[in-house]
């Protein structure tokens, strides 16, 4: 992440984005395949990396083998078999979504997982209670706990969407962007922009 | 961190101000809007620290005013900034000088570094 100035003097946190060039790898039609979308692929990928079937597939748009393969349903952006998408379809000001995964925070108590607040006080004699998260719920009925309550485990790792982003800065010789704010992910992880 | 790199150089223009360390008194102008009119207000005082790198730096001055402790950050690529005026430079030991804000009168001075202008060698011994 890194800040930027604004006309109006303000500072804005905002994160640099490398998007694209995404190359169109596969179009998929009504006709052919029962639906409408764009196969785009991004980030370089070793020969000896990849799969013999998506070689030949990237080599079908003619282009070199690729780190993600994504398919946007029902897109809206008009490009042929073979050829990119640069960061130039954004527009300096626009409002966009970015859907990344989080970052794995492991197995977390009720707490941080859920925003608990934890049982008891500190003093008055109570011990290792501060974090707990209290009752599940009844005891002879129902007799059992029901579906979805919200305990300790695994979190993190979700794939989430960070709506009314601004695009602040765009740099086209190198396809980076500047979005306001932070994005779902750790650094280097792959995200998808949407406008 | 390449991407980090280029944005950092593309932002940061280039600046004209001196150069200015950790216990240097310094006299900051900066822009002040009020409504649609712009002004200039100055903050005199020592530098505490300066902190961070590229188009994220920033650095803090400390003055006395009225007898009370007044402390302001300013990021150095701020277009609100007009001017850097270098007062004194300082001989301090640290890069940071938090020991300042426990401190008040005399013993929260900063002394000041000498220098001979354009003197060598011979002319700094025969200075002592």
């Amino acid at each position: 992440m890194t800040s930027i100035f604004e006309p109006n003097g303000k500072q804005t946190a905002c994160t640099i984005i490398e998007a694209g060039p995404c190359v169109v790898t596969q179009k998929k039609t009504v006709d052919t395949d029962g639906y409408d979308a764009l196969q785009i692929a991004f980030g370089e990928a070793k020969v000896k990396n990849t799969t013999a079937a998506l070689v030949n597939h990237f080599a079908k748009a003619s282009t070199t083998p690729k780190r993600v393969v994504k398919e946007l349903r029902n897109c809206s952006i008009d490009k042929q078999l073979g050829e990119s998408i640069t960061c130039e379809i954004f527009t300096e000001g626009e409002k966009v979504s970015v859907v990344g995964t989080t970052k794995g925070k492991g197995f977390q108590g009720v707490v941080k997982r859920h925003g608990f607040s934890g049982v008891g006080e500190a003093t008055h004699g109570q011990h290792d209670r501060s974090r707990a998260p209290g009752s599940i719920g009844g005891s002879s009925y129902p007799s059992r706990v029901f579906k979805g309550m919200r305990m300790a485990g695994r979190m993190g790792t979700d794939q989430v969407k960070i709506k009314a982003l601004r695009v602040v800065k765009i740099f086209p010789e190198k396809n980076y962007i500047l979005i306001s704010g932070s994005v779902p992910g750790h650094n280097g992880s792959i995200v998808l922009i949407q406008n | 961190m390449e991407a980090v790199a280029f944005i950092h150089e593309q932002l940061t223009g280039k600046k004209e101000f001196p150069k200015f360390k950790a216990g240097d008194n310094i006299t900051v102008n900066y822009k002040i809007i009020e409504g649609n009119k712009e002004r200039i207000q100055s903050f005199k005082g020592d530098v505490l620290k300066r902190q961070g790198t590229g188009a994220t730096a920033t650095f803090t001055v400390r003055k006395i005013s009225d007898g009370v402790g007044v402390e302001r950050l300013f990021p150095i690529f701020s277009p609100n900034i007009d001017s850097i005026i270098l007062n004194k430079s300082g001989r301090v030991r640290r890069a940071k000088l938090f020991y300042l804000r426990e401190r008040s009168g005399k013993s929260a001075r900063i002394k000041e570094k000498k220098m001979l202008v354009g003197a060598g060698k011979k002319d700094k011994k025969a200075a002592k």
